[in-house]
Protein backbone atom coordinates (compact mmCIF):
# COMPACT_ATOMS: atom_id res chain seq x y z
CA UNK A 1 0.00 0.00 0.00
CA UNK A 2 1.20 3.36 -1.31
CA UNK A 3 2.33 5.73 1.71
CA UNK A 4 0.53 9.25 1.20
CA UNK A 5 3.47 11.86 1.23
CA UNK A 6 1.25 14.26 3.73
CA UNK A 7 -0.70 14.08 6.53
CA UNK A 8 -4.43 14.55 4.96
CA UNK A 9 -5.35 18.27 5.69
CA UNK A 10 -8.16 19.06 8.35
CA UNK A 11 -11.28 19.11 6.05
CA UNK A 12 -10.21 15.25 5.19
CA UNK A 13 -10.25 14.43 8.76
CA UNK A 14 -12.92 16.12 9.75
CA UNK A 15 -15.25 13.79 7.85
CA UNK A 16 -12.80 10.67 7.84
CA UNK A 17 -10.96 10.21 11.06
CA UNK A 18 -12.03 7.35 13.13
CA UNK A 19 -14.58 6.27 10.97
CA UNK A 20 -14.21 3.05 8.17
CA UNK A 21 -16.60 1.20 6.03
CA UNK A 22 -18.65 -1.31 8.27
CA UNK A 23 -16.69 -4.86 8.14
CA UNK A 24 -19.91 -7.13 8.13
CA UNK A 25 -22.53 -5.01 5.71
CA UNK A 26 -19.48 -2.75 3.95
CA UNK A 27 -21.87 0.36 5.01
CA UNK A 28 -20.25 3.44 4.10
CA UNK A 29 -22.02 5.97 7.27
CA UNK A 30 -21.16 5.01 10.95
CA UNK A 31 -23.64 3.20 12.55
CA UNK A 32 -25.61 4.16 15.41
CA UNK A 33 -24.45 1.23 17.93
CA UNK A 34 -28.00 1.64 19.84
CA UNK A 35 -27.25 -1.60 22.50
CA UNK A 36 -26.24 -1.55 25.46
CA UNK A 37 -23.76 -4.75 25.92
CA UNK A 38 -21.80 -7.01 23.26
CA UNK A 39 -21.30 -10.48 23.45
CA UNK A 40 -18.14 -12.40 24.00
CA UNK A 41 -16.31 -15.15 21.84
CA UNK A 42 -16.00 -17.24 25.83
CA UNK A 43 -14.81 -16.88 28.81
CA UNK A 44 -10.92 -16.30 28.28
CA UNK A 45 -12.44 -13.34 25.73
CA UNK A 46 -14.44 -11.95 28.38
CA UNK A 47 -11.86 -12.09 31.02
CA UNK A 48 -9.52 -10.26 28.53
CA UNK A 49 -11.78 -7.46 28.08
CA UNK A 50 -12.37 -6.97 31.68
CA UNK A 51 -8.33 -7.08 32.35
CA UNK A 52 -7.87 -4.51 29.91
CA UNK A 53 -6.03 -7.08 27.73
CA UNK A 54 -7.76 -6.93 24.55
CA UNK A 55 -9.87 -4.19 22.60
CA UNK A 56 -13.43 -4.47 22.28
CA UNK A 57 -16.70 -3.98 23.85
CA UNK A 58 -18.95 -4.77 27.01
CA UNK A 59 -20.95 -2.28 28.09
CA UNK A 60 -21.91 1.05 26.30
CA UNK A 61 -20.82 3.07 29.76
CA UNK A 62 -17.68 2.69 29.33
CA UNK A 63 -17.02 2.62 25.38
CA UNK A 64 -19.43 2.08 22.34
CA UNK A 65 -18.48 1.50 18.70
CA UNK A 66 -20.49 4.82 17.91
CA UNK A 67 -18.93 6.84 20.61
CA UNK A 68 -15.23 5.56 19.54
CA UNK A 69 -15.50 7.27 15.91
CA UNK A 70 -16.55 10.61 18.26
CA UNK A 71 -13.44 10.61 20.08
CA UNK A 72 -10.88 9.61 17.23
CA UNK A 73 -12.18 12.00 15.40
CA UNK A 74 -11.83 15.14 18.05
CA UNK A 75 -8.69 13.26 19.22
CA UNK A 76 -7.50 13.35 15.87
CA UNK A 77 -8.46 17.05 14.53
CA UNK A 78 -6.97 18.90 17.86
CA UNK A 79 -3.62 16.45 17.22
CA UNK A 80 -3.80 14.47 20.82
CA UNK A 81 -3.40 10.77 21.15
CA UNK A 82 -6.98 9.83 22.90
CA UNK A 83 -9.97 11.24 23.94
CA UNK A 84 -13.10 10.32 26.55
CA UNK A 85 -16.64 11.21 25.17
CA UNK A 86 -19.08 12.14 27.79
CA UNK A 87 -22.46 13.44 28.18
CA UNK A 88 -21.93 16.95 28.56
CA UNK A 89 -19.23 19.71 28.09
CA UNK A 90 -19.54 19.69 32.20
CA UNK A 91 -19.67 16.27 32.03
CA UNK A 92 -16.74 15.99 30.42
CA UNK A 93 -14.67 18.58 33.08
CA UNK A 94 -15.53 16.71 36.19
CA UNK A 95 -14.37 13.63 34.26
CA UNK A 96 -10.95 15.16 33.43
CA UNK A 97 -10.48 16.21 37.25
CA UNK A 98 -11.51 12.82 38.72
CA UNK A 99 -8.80 11.22 36.97
CA UNK A 100 -6.07 13.03 38.88
CA UNK A 101 -7.85 14.94 41.37
CA UNK A 102 -7.78 14.06 45.36
CA UNK A 103 -9.73 15.31 48.81
CA UNK A 104 -7.65 18.58 49.55
CA UNK A 105 -5.93 19.09 46.10
CA UNK A 106 -6.04 22.01 44.10
CA UNK A 107 -6.10 23.63 40.97
CA UNK A 108 -5.84 27.26 39.60
CA UNK A 109 -8.60 28.80 36.61
CA UNK A 110 -8.81 31.44 34.76
CA UNK A 111 -11.13 34.32 36.09
CA UNK A 112 -12.45 34.45 32.71
CA UNK A 113 -14.68 31.34 31.72
CA UNK A 114 -17.87 30.27 31.03
CA UNK A 115 -20.47 31.02 34.20
CA UNK A 116 -21.28 27.14 34.52
CA UNK A 117 -17.89 26.43 34.96
CA UNK A 118 -17.08 28.92 37.61
CA UNK A 119 -19.84 27.65 39.29
CA UNK A 120 -19.27 24.29 38.79
CA UNK A 121 -15.53 24.43 40.35
CA UNK A 122 -16.17 27.21 42.96
CA UNK A 123 -19.21 25.34 43.89
CA UNK A 124 -19.35 21.53 43.23
CA UNK A 125 -16.06 20.91 43.16
CA UNK A 126 -16.01 21.86 47.06
CA UNK A 127 -17.96 18.87 48.20
CA UNK A 128 -15.11 16.78 46.39
CA UNK A 129 -12.70 19.01 48.56
CA UNK A 130 -11.17 19.79 45.03
CA UNK A 131 -9.99 23.67 46.03
CA UNK A 132 -9.81 26.02 43.55
CA UNK A 133 -8.54 29.37 43.25
CA UNK A 134 -9.61 31.83 40.61
CA UNK A 135 -6.82 34.16 38.96
CA UNK A 136 -7.01 37.06 36.18
CA UNK A 137 -5.66 35.51 33.17
CA UNK A 138 -4.75 39.02 31.17
CA UNK A 139 -1.16 38.90 32.70
CA UNK A 140 -0.35 35.18 32.47
CA UNK A 141 2.58 35.66 35.48
CA UNK A 142 -0.52 35.60 37.82
CA UNK A 143 -0.87 32.01 37.48
CA UNK A 144 3.08 31.57 38.44
CA UNK A 145 2.23 34.20 41.61
CA UNK A 146 -1.15 31.71 42.56
CA UNK A 147 0.87 28.07 42.32
CA UNK A 148 0.65 26.33 45.77
CA UNK A 149 2.66 23.18 46.48
CA UNK A 150 -1.23 21.30 46.11
CA UNK A 151 -1.74 22.44 42.78
CA UNK A 152 -1.87 19.76 40.39
CA UNK A 153 -3.65 21.78 37.03
CA UNK A 154 -4.26 25.14 35.32
CA UNK A 155 -7.50 25.97 33.33
CA UNK A 156 -8.25 28.10 31.24
CA UNK A 157 -10.53 28.66 28.02
CA UNK A 158 -8.69 29.54 24.94
CA UNK A 159 -11.47 32.14 23.52
CA UNK A 160 -13.26 32.84 26.59
CA UNK A 161 -16.92 33.00 26.72
CA UNK A 162 -18.85 35.72 27.03
CA UNK A 163 -16.51 38.53 25.55
CA UNK A 164 -14.06 36.82 23.33
CA UNK A 165 -11.44 37.48 25.27
CA UNK A 166 -7.83 35.30 23.98
CA UNK A 167 -5.28 34.02 26.30
CA UNK A 168 -1.65 33.64 25.67
CA UNK A 169 -1.26 30.03 25.28
CA UNK A 170 1.92 29.68 24.77
CA UNK A 171 3.12 31.80 28.14
CA UNK A 172 0.20 29.69 30.34
CA UNK A 173 1.80 26.52 29.19
CA UNK A 174 5.40 27.07 29.90
CA UNK A 175 4.24 28.24 33.44
CA UNK A 176 2.42 25.11 33.37
CA UNK A 177 4.79 22.90 32.20
CA UNK A 178 8.19 24.11 34.54
CA UNK A 179 5.88 23.38 37.54
CA UNK A 180 4.85 20.14 36.47
CA UNK A 181 1.26 21.02 36.64
CA UNK A 182 -1.40 20.17 34.02
CA UNK A 183 -2.79 23.03 31.18
CA UNK A 184 -6.50 22.10 30.31
CA UNK A 185 -8.12 24.33 28.37
CA UNK A 186 -11.87 24.30 27.27
CA UNK A 187 -11.25 24.92 23.25
CA UNK A 188 -15.20 24.57 22.83
CA UNK A 189 -15.42 28.42 21.26
CA UNK A 190 -13.11 28.05 18.69
CA UNK A 191 -12.96 24.87 17.97
CA UNK A 192 -10.26 22.69 16.18
CA UNK A 193 -10.40 24.55 13.40
CA UNK A 194 -9.49 28.27 14.87
CA UNK A 195 -7.51 26.92 17.45
CA UNK A 196 -5.11 23.42 18.42
CA UNK A 197 -3.95 24.27 21.94
CA UNK A 198 -2.42 21.29 22.32
CA UNK A 199 0.00 22.97 19.37
CA UNK A 200 0.80 25.54 22.36
CA UNK A 201 1.31 22.98 24.65
CA UNK A 202 -1.92 22.28 26.54
CA UNK A 203 -2.21 18.52 27.76
CA UNK A 204 -5.79 18.40 27.84
CA UNK A 205 -8.46 20.18 26.04
CA UNK A 206 -11.97 19.95 26.54
CA UNK A 207 -14.96 20.52 24.35
CA UNK A 208 -18.78 21.06 25.02
CA UNK A 209 -19.31 19.19 21.80
CA UNK A 210 -22.76 20.75 22.11
CA UNK A 211 -21.79 23.33 20.56
CA UNK A 212 -19.02 24.20 17.58
CA UNK A 213 -18.37 20.57 16.49
CA UNK A 214 -22.09 19.20 16.76
CA UNK A 215 -23.00 23.14 15.45
CA UNK A 216 -26.99 22.20 15.20
CA UNK A 217 -28.34 22.39 18.70
CA UNK A 218 -29.76 18.83 18.54
CA UNK A 219 -26.94 17.09 20.98
CA UNK A 220 -25.59 17.47 24.14
CA UNK A 221 -22.17 16.16 24.48
CA UNK A 222 -18.74 16.55 25.86
CA UNK A 223 -15.19 15.72 25.33
CA UNK A 224 -11.94 15.28 26.99
CA UNK A 225 -8.70 14.69 24.73
CA UNK A 226 -5.27 14.07 25.86
CA UNK A 227 -2.50 15.11 24.52
CA UNK A 228 -0.34 11.96 25.16
CA UNK A 229 2.60 14.24 26.72
CA UNK A 230 2.43 14.79 29.83
CA UNK A 231 4.73 12.98 32.22
CA UNK A 232 2.80 11.90 34.86
CA UNK A 233 5.40 10.24 36.51
CA UNK A 234 7.43 13.80 36.64
CA UNK A 235 6.30 14.53 40.39
CA UNK A 236 3.80 12.17 43.17
CA UNK A 237 0.99 14.48 42.22
CA UNK A 238 -0.64 11.71 39.91
CA UNK A 239 -0.92 8.57 41.72
CA UNK A 240 -4.05 7.01 40.13
CA UNK A 241 -1.90 6.79 37.11
CA UNK A 242 1.35 6.06 37.93
CA UNK A 243 0.16 4.13 41.33
CA UNK A 244 -1.10 0.50 41.05
CA UNK A 245 -4.75 0.17 40.85
CA UNK A 246 -6.43 -1.75 42.92
CA UNK A 247 -10.03 -2.28 40.54
CA UNK A 248 -7.64 -3.52 37.83
CA UNK A 249 -5.49 -5.76 40.05
CA UNK A 250 -2.63 -3.29 40.83
CA UNK A 251 -1.98 -2.70 37.58
CA UNK A 252 -0.16 0.85 36.33
CA UNK A 253 -1.67 2.54 33.65
CA UNK A 254 1.15 4.59 32.54
CA UNK A 255 3.62 1.86 32.84
CA UNK A 256 0.95 -0.59 31.13
CA UNK A 257 -0.10 2.46 28.48
CA UNK A 258 2.55 4.99 28.00
CA UNK A 259 0.93 7.61 26.23
CA UNK A 260 -2.30 5.80 26.12
CA UNK A 261 -2.73 6.17 30.11
CA UNK A 262 -5.02 9.03 30.30
CA UNK A 263 -7.74 7.45 27.32
CA UNK A 264 -7.47 4.51 29.17
CA UNK A 265 -7.88 4.91 32.45
CA UNK A 266 -10.71 8.06 31.80
CA UNK A 267 -13.03 5.10 30.23
CA UNK A 268 -11.87 2.19 32.61
CA UNK A 269 -12.15 4.42 35.68
CA UNK A 270 -13.95 7.46 34.56
CA UNK A 271 -16.94 6.45 32.56
CA UNK A 272 -17.10 3.16 34.59
CA UNK A 273 -17.85 5.04 37.71
CA UNK A 274 -19.26 8.51 36.77
CA UNK A 275 -21.33 7.00 34.67
CA UNK A 276 -21.59 10.70 32.56
CA UNK A 277 -22.02 8.65 29.08
CA UNK A 278 -22.92 9.87 25.65
CA UNK A 279 -25.37 8.02 23.75
CA UNK A 280 -24.61 6.78 20.54
CA UNK A 281 -27.22 8.73 19.11
CA UNK A 282 -25.76 11.87 20.14
CA UNK A 283 -22.50 11.04 19.04
CA UNK A 284 -23.52 10.31 15.75
CA UNK A 285 -25.28 13.91 15.17
CA UNK A 286 -22.09 15.30 16.80
CA UNK A 287 -20.22 13.17 14.14
CA UNK A 288 -22.50 14.73 11.20
CA UNK A 289 -22.05 17.73 12.04
CA UNK A 290 -18.28 17.97 12.72
CA UNK A 291 -17.96 16.40 9.02
CA UNK A 292 -19.05 20.18 7.59
CA UNK A 293 -17.14 22.05 10.59
CA UNK A 294 -14.35 23.88 8.26
CA UNK A 295 -17.46 25.15 6.21
CA UNK A 296 -19.49 26.09 8.83
CA UNK A 297 -16.50 27.96 10.97
CA UNK A 298 -15.50 30.04 8.27
CA UNK A 299 -19.41 31.42 7.47
CA UNK A 300 -19.86 32.41 11.10
CA UNK A 301 -16.41 34.00 11.67
CA UNK A 302 -17.27 35.91 8.76
CA UNK A 303 -20.86 36.87 9.55
CA UNK A 304 -19.65 37.84 13.08
CA UNK A 305 -16.79 40.41 12.04
CA UNK A 306 -19.89 41.85 9.70
CA UNK A 307 -22.41 41.96 12.63
CA UNK A 308 -19.44 43.47 14.97
CA UNK A 309 -18.61 46.10 12.74
CA UNK A 310 -22.10 47.12 12.05
CA UNK A 311 -22.66 47.10 15.85
CA UNK A 312 -19.44 49.10 16.47
CA UNK A 313 -20.88 52.00 14.43
CA UNK A 314 -24.19 51.65 16.01
CA UNK A 315 -25.98 55.02 18.04
CA UNK A 316 -27.47 52.66 20.85
CA UNK A 317 -24.39 49.97 21.41
CA UNK A 318 -21.95 52.01 23.84
CA UNK A 319 -18.88 49.09 23.18
CA UNK A 320 -18.55 45.99 21.60
CA UNK A 321 -16.28 42.95 22.77
CA UNK A 322 -15.10 40.67 19.50
CA UNK A 323 -11.22 40.02 19.10
CA UNK A 324 -11.51 40.43 15.24
CA UNK A 325 -12.04 44.39 15.66
CA UNK A 326 -9.38 46.59 15.08
CA UNK A 327 -10.50 48.38 18.16
CA UNK A 328 -9.99 44.76 20.33
CA UNK A 329 -7.24 44.77 22.46
CA UNK A 330 -6.55 41.03 21.74
CA UNK A 331 -6.46 41.20 18.39
CA UNK A 332 -2.44 40.22 18.33
CA UNK A 333 -3.00 37.44 20.39
CA UNK A 334 -6.02 36.55 17.90
CA UNK A 335 -3.75 37.09 14.83
CA UNK A 336 -1.23 34.74 16.64
CA UNK A 337 -3.86 31.64 18.42
CA UNK A 338 -6.84 32.38 16.13
CA UNK A 339 -5.30 33.01 12.45
CA UNK A 340 -8.52 32.01 10.85
CA UNK A 341 -10.99 34.08 12.69
CA UNK A 342 -11.86 35.22 16.24
CA UNK A 343 -14.74 32.97 16.53
CA UNK A 344 -18.25 33.76 16.04
CA UNK A 345 -19.11 34.61 20.18
CA UNK A 346 -18.63 38.03 21.56
CA UNK A 347 -20.06 40.39 23.74
CA UNK A 348 -21.66 44.23 23.20
CA UNK A 349 -23.00 47.02 25.79
CA UNK A 350 -26.41 48.70 25.07
CA UNK A 351 -26.81 52.33 26.28
CA UNK A 352 -29.38 51.82 29.10
CA UNK A 353 -27.58 49.28 30.67
CA UNK A 354 -29.65 46.33 32.49
CA UNK A 355 -33.66 47.32 31.21
CA UNK A 356 -32.23 48.01 27.12
CA UNK A 357 -30.44 44.42 27.44
CA UNK A 358 -33.52 43.11 28.45
CA UNK A 359 -35.75 44.94 25.82
CA UNK A 360 -33.24 43.97 23.38
CA UNK A 361 -33.29 39.87 24.14
CA UNK A 362 -37.33 40.27 23.79
CA UNK A 363 -37.22 42.51 20.78
CA UNK A 364 -35.81 40.45 18.51
CA UNK A 365 -37.43 37.91 15.50
CA UNK A 366 -34.76 36.08 13.70
CA UNK A 367 -32.22 35.67 16.41
CA UNK A 368 -33.35 33.41 19.25
CA UNK A 369 -33.69 34.19 22.84
CA UNK A 370 -32.00 30.97 24.52
CA UNK A 371 -29.09 29.58 25.99
CA UNK A 372 -26.66 27.65 23.95
CA UNK A 373 -23.82 29.09 21.44
CA UNK A 374 -22.55 27.54 18.66
CA UNK A 375 -25.54 26.74 16.15
CA UNK A 376 -26.33 27.54 12.99
CA UNK A 377 -28.77 29.71 14.21
CA UNK A 378 -28.22 33.12 15.96
CA UNK A 379 -28.24 33.00 19.35
CA UNK A 380 -29.01 36.01 22.08
CA UNK A 381 -28.89 36.46 25.68
CA UNK A 382 -28.19 38.39 28.34
CA UNK A 383 -25.96 36.92 30.81
CA UNK A 384 -26.31 38.90 33.37
CA UNK A 385 -29.78 37.37 33.83
CA UNK A 386 -29.30 33.98 32.57
CA UNK A 387 -25.88 32.44 32.38
CA UNK A 388 -24.02 34.22 34.79
CA UNK A 389 -27.15 34.93 37.16
CA UNK A 390 -25.65 32.62 39.49
CA UNK A 391 -22.83 34.68 40.02
CA UNK A 392 -22.07 37.49 42.67
CA UNK A 393 -22.05 41.03 40.79
CA UNK A 394 -18.07 40.75 41.45
CA UNK A 395 -17.52 37.61 39.92
CA UNK A 396 -19.93 38.67 37.03
CA UNK A 397 -18.18 41.87 36.01
CA UNK A 398 -14.88 40.01 36.57
CA UNK A 399 -16.14 37.46 33.85
CA UNK A 400 -17.17 40.36 31.02
CA UNK A 401 -20.98 39.64 31.82
CA UNK A 402 -22.08 42.76 33.70
CA UNK A 403 -25.46 44.24 33.73
CA UNK A 404 -25.59 45.82 30.17
CA UNK A 405 -23.66 43.13 28.27
CA UNK A 406 -25.85 41.24 25.56
CA UNK A 407 -23.62 38.27 24.35
CA UNK A 408 -24.47 36.74 20.45
CA UNK A 409 -23.75 33.57 18.80
CA UNK A 410 -23.73 34.67 15.18
CA UNK A 411 -24.81 31.87 13.13
CA UNK A 412 -24.78 30.89 9.74
CA UNK A 413 -28.10 32.70 8.13
CA UNK A 414 -27.71 35.40 5.23
CA UNK A 415 -25.65 38.13 7.29
CA UNK A 416 -27.58 40.83 6.25
CA UNK A 417 -30.42 39.47 7.68
CA UNK A 418 -28.94 38.88 11.37
CA UNK A 419 -28.31 42.58 10.77
CA UNK A 420 -31.64 43.94 9.83
CA UNK A 421 -32.93 41.76 12.97
CA UNK A 422 -30.78 43.40 15.43
CA UNK A 423 -31.21 47.09 13.91
CA UNK A 424 -35.08 46.62 14.64
CA UNK A 425 -34.65 44.81 18.20
CA UNK A 426 -32.32 47.98 19.47
CA UNK A 427 -34.51 50.36 17.80
CA UNK A 428 -37.56 48.96 20.20
CA UNK A 429 -35.30 48.66 23.32
CA UNK A 430 -34.67 52.26 23.04
CA UNK A 431 -37.78 53.40 23.72
CA UNK B 1 15.89 6.29 9.86
CA UNK B 2 14.13 8.20 12.04
CA UNK B 3 13.55 6.19 15.13
CA UNK B 4 10.70 8.86 16.55
CA UNK B 5 8.48 8.17 13.20
CA UNK B 6 7.80 5.01 11.76
CA UNK B 7 5.72 4.79 8.25
CA UNK B 8 2.76 2.60 8.90
CA UNK B 9 4.29 0.41 5.77
CA UNK B 10 7.43 -0.36 7.98
CA UNK B 11 5.91 -1.52 11.02
CA UNK B 12 2.95 -3.46 8.93
CA UNK B 13 5.42 -5.09 6.89
CA UNK B 14 7.16 -6.60 10.25
CA UNK B 15 3.97 -7.39 11.60
CA UNK B 16 3.46 -9.18 8.57
CA UNK B 17 6.91 -11.43 7.72
CA UNK B 18 7.04 -11.82 11.10
CA UNK B 19 6.07 -15.36 13.19
CA UNK B 20 7.43 -16.26 15.95
CA UNK B 21 8.33 -14.07 18.30
CA UNK B 22 10.60 -14.25 21.43
CA UNK B 23 9.82 -12.37 24.59
CA UNK B 24 12.99 -11.18 26.87
CA UNK B 25 12.01 -9.85 29.92
CA UNK B 26 8.31 -11.82 29.63
CA UNK B 27 6.54 -12.10 33.03
CA UNK B 28 4.09 -15.26 34.31
CA UNK B 29 2.51 -12.68 36.41
CA UNK B 30 -0.78 -12.22 34.81
CA UNK B 31 -1.08 -8.72 35.79
CA UNK B 32 1.87 -6.94 33.75
CA UNK B 33 2.32 -4.96 30.78
CA UNK B 34 4.34 -8.31 29.06
CA UNK B 35 1.77 -10.70 29.59
CA UNK B 36 -0.78 -8.47 28.47
CA UNK B 37 1.19 -8.04 25.12
CA UNK B 38 1.86 -12.35 25.11
CA UNK B 39 -1.62 -12.66 25.95
CA UNK B 40 -2.27 -10.37 22.68
CA UNK B 41 0.08 -11.34 20.31
CA UNK B 42 -0.62 -15.36 20.79
CA UNK B 43 -4.36 -14.25 19.86
CA UNK B 44 -3.55 -12.84 17.10
CA UNK B 45 -1.99 -16.15 15.58
CA UNK B 46 2.25 -15.10 16.47
CA UNK B 47 3.95 -18.01 18.27
CA UNK B 48 5.83 -16.62 21.27
CA UNK B 49 8.58 -17.81 23.13
CA UNK B 50 9.26 -16.07 26.90
CA UNK B 51 12.64 -15.97 28.18
CA UNK B 52 13.14 -14.90 31.70
CA UNK B 53 16.06 -16.25 33.56
CA UNK B 54 13.72 -15.80 36.86
CA UNK B 55 11.45 -18.16 35.21
CA UNK B 56 13.56 -20.49 33.57
CA UNK B 57 11.50 -23.77 33.30
CA UNK B 58 8.00 -22.45 34.40
CA UNK B 59 5.71 -22.21 31.70
CA UNK B 60 3.50 -19.32 31.25
CA UNK B 61 0.42 -18.97 29.14
CA UNK B 62 1.35 -22.57 27.97
CA UNK B 63 4.99 -21.97 26.48
CA UNK B 64 7.74 -22.94 28.34
CA UNK B 65 10.05 -20.60 29.48
CA UNK B 66 14.13 -20.01 28.64
CA UNK B 67 16.73 -18.27 30.33
CA UNK B 68 18.42 -17.23 27.01
CA UNK B 69 17.91 -16.56 23.73
CA UNK B 70 20.65 -19.00 22.50
CA UNK B 71 18.76 -22.00 24.62
CA UNK B 72 15.89 -21.48 22.24
CA UNK B 73 15.38 -24.78 19.81
CA UNK B 74 13.48 -23.35 16.87
CA UNK B 75 13.79 -20.34 14.54
CA UNK B 76 12.93 -16.76 16.04
CA UNK B 77 11.97 -14.28 13.44
CA UNK B 78 11.58 -11.12 15.89
CA UNK B 79 13.14 -10.60 19.47
CA UNK B 80 10.81 -8.05 21.52
CA UNK B 81 12.90 -6.81 24.32
CA UNK B 82 10.69 -6.37 27.87
CA UNK B 83 13.71 -5.08 29.38
CA UNK B 84 15.22 -1.98 30.16
CA UNK B 85 17.10 0.57 27.87
CA UNK B 86 20.61 -0.78 28.71
CA UNK B 87 20.04 -4.34 29.25
CA UNK B 88 18.45 -4.06 25.29
CA UNK B 89 22.89 -4.10 24.39
CA UNK B 90 23.27 -7.50 25.13
CA UNK B 91 19.97 -8.91 24.03
CA UNK B 92 20.68 -7.09 20.63
CA UNK B 93 23.94 -9.21 20.26
CA UNK B 94 22.19 -12.64 20.79
CA UNK B 95 19.43 -11.42 18.76
CA UNK B 96 22.09 -11.40 16.13
CA UNK B 97 23.34 -14.13 16.90
CA UNK B 98 20.56 -16.03 16.66
CA UNK B 99 19.47 -15.05 13.47
CA UNK B 100 16.65 -12.94 14.45
CA UNK B 101 15.60 -10.77 11.52
CA UNK B 102 13.93 -7.67 13.78
CA UNK B 103 14.54 -6.47 17.17
CA UNK B 104 11.94 -4.55 18.73
CA UNK B 105 12.13 -2.56 22.07
CA UNK B 106 9.44 -1.83 24.25
CA UNK B 107 7.68 1.84 25.48
CA UNK B 108 10.47 3.38 26.50
CA UNK B 109 13.40 1.60 25.64
CA UNK B 110 15.66 3.03 23.57
CA UNK B 111 19.29 2.00 23.01
CA UNK B 112 20.63 4.36 20.15
CA UNK B 113 24.44 2.06 19.83
CA UNK B 114 22.47 -1.62 19.91
CA UNK B 115 20.02 -0.12 17.18
CA UNK B 116 22.62 0.94 15.16
CA UNK B 117 24.73 -2.56 15.77
CA UNK B 118 21.49 -4.78 14.73
CA UNK B 119 21.10 -2.46 11.55
CA UNK B 120 24.57 -3.17 10.45
CA UNK B 121 24.15 -7.03 11.05
CA UNK B 122 20.94 -6.67 8.83
CA UNK B 123 18.01 -6.47 11.19
CA UNK B 124 15.26 -4.17 11.10
CA UNK B 125 14.89 -2.00 14.50
CA UNK B 126 11.11 -0.73 16.09
CA UNK B 127 12.11 1.08 19.40
CA UNK B 128 9.97 2.55 22.11
CA UNK B 129 6.85 1.08 20.29
CA UNK B 130 4.84 -1.95 21.76
CA UNK B 131 3.63 -4.64 19.29
CA UNK B 132 0.31 -5.13 20.74
CA UNK B 133 -0.44 -1.70 20.55
CA UNK B 134 0.97 -1.37 16.80
CA UNK B 135 -0.54 -4.55 16.11
CA UNK B 136 -4.02 -3.10 17.08
CA UNK B 137 -3.41 0.16 15.45
CA UNK B 138 -2.73 -1.05 12.11
CA UNK B 139 -6.03 -3.17 12.13
CA UNK B 140 -8.78 -1.45 13.92
CA UNK B 141 -9.24 -2.43 16.77
CA UNK B 142 -7.26 0.58 18.46
CA UNK B 143 -9.60 2.78 17.46
CA UNK B 144 -12.49 0.77 19.96
CA UNK B 145 -10.25 2.42 22.62
CA UNK B 146 -11.02 6.17 20.86
CA UNK B 147 -7.59 6.78 20.32
CA UNK B 148 -6.21 8.64 17.00
CA UNK B 149 -4.45 5.85 15.07
CA UNK B 150 -3.43 7.89 11.92
CA UNK B 151 -5.29 5.41 9.79
CA UNK B 152 -7.61 7.03 6.67
CA UNK B 153 -8.85 4.43 4.92
CA UNK B 154 -12.26 3.75 2.95
CA UNK B 155 -11.69 0.42 2.53
CA UNK B 156 -13.88 -2.35 3.82
CA UNK B 157 -11.38 -4.36 6.27
CA UNK B 158 -11.77 -8.10 7.41
CA UNK B 159 -11.83 -8.93 11.09
CA UNK B 160 -8.41 -8.36 12.65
Amino acid sequence: MAERPNRPGFETLAIHAGAAPDPTTGARITPIYQSTAFVFDDVDHAASLFNLQTYGYIYSRLTNPTVSVLEERVATLEGGRGAIACASGHAAQLLAFFLFMDPGAEFLASRKLYGGSITQFGRSFQKFDWHVHFVDPEDPENFRRALTPKCRAIFIESLANPGGVVLDLEAISKIAREAGVLLIVDNTLASPYLCRPIEWGADIVIHSTTKYLSGHGNAMGGVVVDSGKFDWGQNDKFKSLTEPEAAYHGLRFHETFGDLAYTVAGHALGLRDLGATLSPMNAFLTLMGIETLPLRMERHVKNAQAVAEFLEKHPAVSWVSYAGLKSSPYRELAQKYLPRGAGALFTFGVKGGYETGVALVENVELLSHLANLGDTRSLIIHPASTTHRQLTPEQQAAAGAGPDVVRLSIGIETADDIIADLDQALAKARK
Amino acid sequence: MDHERYSDAYLRGILKDVHVIAMVGASPHWNRPSYFAMKYLQDKGYRVIPVNPRAKGEKILGEAVYGELSEIPEKVDMVDVFRNSEAAGPIVDQAIAIGAKVVWMQLGVRNEAAAAKAKAAGLQVVMNRCPKIEYSRLHGELAWSGVNTGIISSKRQKKA
